[in-house]
């Protein structure tokens, strides 16, 4: 069994966010960068399935070289192998577009991704990749299971739940719920500094969007407090000055 | 050219979300010309009433291969259509059944795609969208550089307009399908409640309600406002509610008309969920909680003391 797992380098969530150059470019100065959550669930779900098959896990980021050090928290965690992508991950589809050409002929029974980065929200790259590779997409998976040529997944949908099977090969992007995040132990962190980590040189890629600026959200205007003993008055506050109920 | 809109249905209904996509579909019509196309997919109950929130034209896909929910099939059948209509513009909600489309109908049309986009875009030189980004911390804006562009709609961003006439519709077969891989064996859909995603108004708990077996206030509160519950990281972490009610930068982002918060202190990571709401109510027994700094209107008090008074205030003003 032969599994991929994209993830990428995001914020560390208490990051307080802020731009420069005229709010043209995020400010990483003094930001931690951390393996993205959702990315985290998706190796520890694929690792839960291929280590009992004895398979393998290859993780996969396109990026710079300054995130090796996530890299090697993901093969600490038990990957088998990292793959570096040796790009600028611009957006969503220039990302997919890099994954796919790498992806084309190796033959991987299955690729997870996050449902989701927690930088640019995009959500998009599985479906993405799906489609340039032509396989099935699932998004927002909480539960995974394969045997003999055939996934059971379980997946949000909007108010709800849908159990659906899928043959393989398939993309899936992994929500909250899917499991715990795998921590890496000593024995892991040791063995991550020797294992493979290939760079590879990026293809072509789209430039289908750009990020103009970027700006923050308008602070409130101060908060009107109310009595404990009269939440009438919120409610009336409510309905006729915020118009809200 | 045209504007094309997936109009996606709930039970044979139109949602809330999707008569915003068709509203954002004509308002970017009136900006870049062309008309506007809705295009159903898997059977509606009436899909003529989208002529009213700004459809021109509206058709209707119907063959088995819709009965159920499939990415490929689904986006297969809609590219379809948009190449076959000139669509430059294409409108999707940013649903979960939407963005497992958006991706996939980019890449058949080879064109740009935003999801996570929060308002009209800017056609005044080029095409631009404000996107959310950072789970709700900052917003981005985006030049759409493709003559084709896949754009889906954040539920609640863009208010529903009214034209007041129906639209004609004509019915197609698509031709050349791909058999999905994939096969839906169940769906359990929570009947009854309002989608957190697409509830105008929310009400959230965390660890000051102390215990999942205080939440039937939570609920009666959100049932009294036809508002849906949401939860803390913290609260979902311990199991007193579900993942999926957690709001938050590592859950949900949302982005209600009134987001109600009991006993949620206010870390950067929750507020970064919940901070596009349009109105904020916090409710916490601590005045130094830093969620009030970020709150239109406030409560001091234990939310044991609070909640009967506001659940009966609430249950009042509903039966009048």
């Amino acid at each position: 069994m032969k599994v991929l797992v994209c993830m990428s380098v995001v914020p560390d969530t208490t990051t307080k966010i802020t731009f420069t150059n005229n709010d043209t470019t995020f400010n990483a100065q003094g930001v931690q960068f951390i393996m993205n959550p959702y990315d985290e669930l998706a190796l520890t779900k694929a690792l839960d399935i291929a280590e009992p098959a004895g398979g393998t896990v290859t993780i996969l980021h396109v990026g710079l070289a300054d995130a090796e050090p996530a890299i090697r928290k993901a093969l600490s965690m038990g990957a088998t192998d990292a793959v570096r992508i040796n790009a600028n991950p611009t957006d969503s589809q220039f990302v997919a577009e890099q994954i796919a050409a790498f992806v084309k002929d190796k033959g991987y029974d299955f690729i997870l991704t996050g449902r989701e980065s927690i930088d640019y929200n995009g959500g998009a790259v599985c479906g993405l990749l799906g489609a340039m590779l032509n396989i099935p997409s699932i998004n927002v998976i909480t539960q995974l299971t394969v045997s003999g040529g055939t996934a059971t997944v379980e997946r949000d949908i909007d108010g709800g739940r849908e159990t659906v099977s899928c043959s393989l090969p398939f993309v899936a992007s992994a929500q909250k719920d899917l499991c715990e995040p795998r921590i890496p132990n000593m024995r892991g962190i040791m063995a991550a500094r020797t294992k493979p980590l290939q760079v590879v040189e990026p293809v072509s890629g789209s430039t289908h969007v750009s990020y103009a600026k970027f700006a923050l959200p308008q602070p409130k205007q101060g908060v009107r407090m109310i009595s404990a003993d009269n939440p009438e008055e919120l409610l009336h506050l409510l309905r006729n000055e915020a118009k809200v109920i | 050219m045209s504007v094309i809109v997936f109009a996606e249905t709930r039970d044979q209904q139109y949602k809330k979300s999707t008569l915003e996509a068709v509203s954002y579909g004509k308002e970017v019509a009136q900006k870049t010309g062309g008309k506007v196309i809705a295009v159903s997919m898997g059977g509606a109950s009436d899909p003529a009433i989208l002529g009213n929130y700004g459809a021109d034209e509206i058709i209707t896909l119907h063959g088995a291969e819709f009965a159920t929910f499939s990415p490929e099939v689904y986006a297969a059948g809609f590219a379809a259509v948009c190449k076959a209509h000139g669509g430059k513009t294409i409108v999707i909600s940013n649903t979960y059944s939407g963005k497992s489309l958006a991706g996939r109908v980019a890449v058949l049309l080879n064109a740009a795609l935003a999801t996570n986009v929060v308002d009209y875009p800017d056609t005044a030189a080029g095409f631009r969208v404000k996107r959310g980004v950072f789970s709700g911390k900052a917003f981005a804006f985006m030049d759409m550089n493709s003559e084709t562009k896949v754009i889906a709609i954040t539920p609640n961003s863009v208010e529903i307009k009214t034209y007041g006439s129906n639209a004609a519709v004509s019915a197609q077969q698509p031709a050349d399908l791909p058999s999905s891989a994939t096969r839906i064996e169940n769906t359990q859909t929570v009947s009854g409640k309002v989608p957190l995603t697409e509830a105008e108004v929310v009400v959230s708990a965390g660890r000051g309600m102390k215990g999942p077996e205080n939440w039937h206030m939570v609920e009666e509160l959100a049932t009294a406002l036809g508002a849906a519950t949401a939860c803390s990281k913290p609260v979902s972490d311990m199991h007193w509610r579900p993942h999926s009610e957690h709001v938050g930068q590592t859950g949900i982002t949302i982005k209600p008309n009134l987001y109600i918060a009991i006993g949620i202190s206010g870390a950067i990571q929750h507020l970064a969920g919940v901070s596009s709401s349009k109105v904020i109510v916090v409710i916490n027994k601590d005045p130094e909680a830093p969620f009030f700094k970020a709150a239109d209107y406030g409560i001091v008090g234990d939310a044991f003391d609070v909640l009967p008074k506001l659940i009966q205030a609430a249950k009042a003003t509903a039966a009048s």
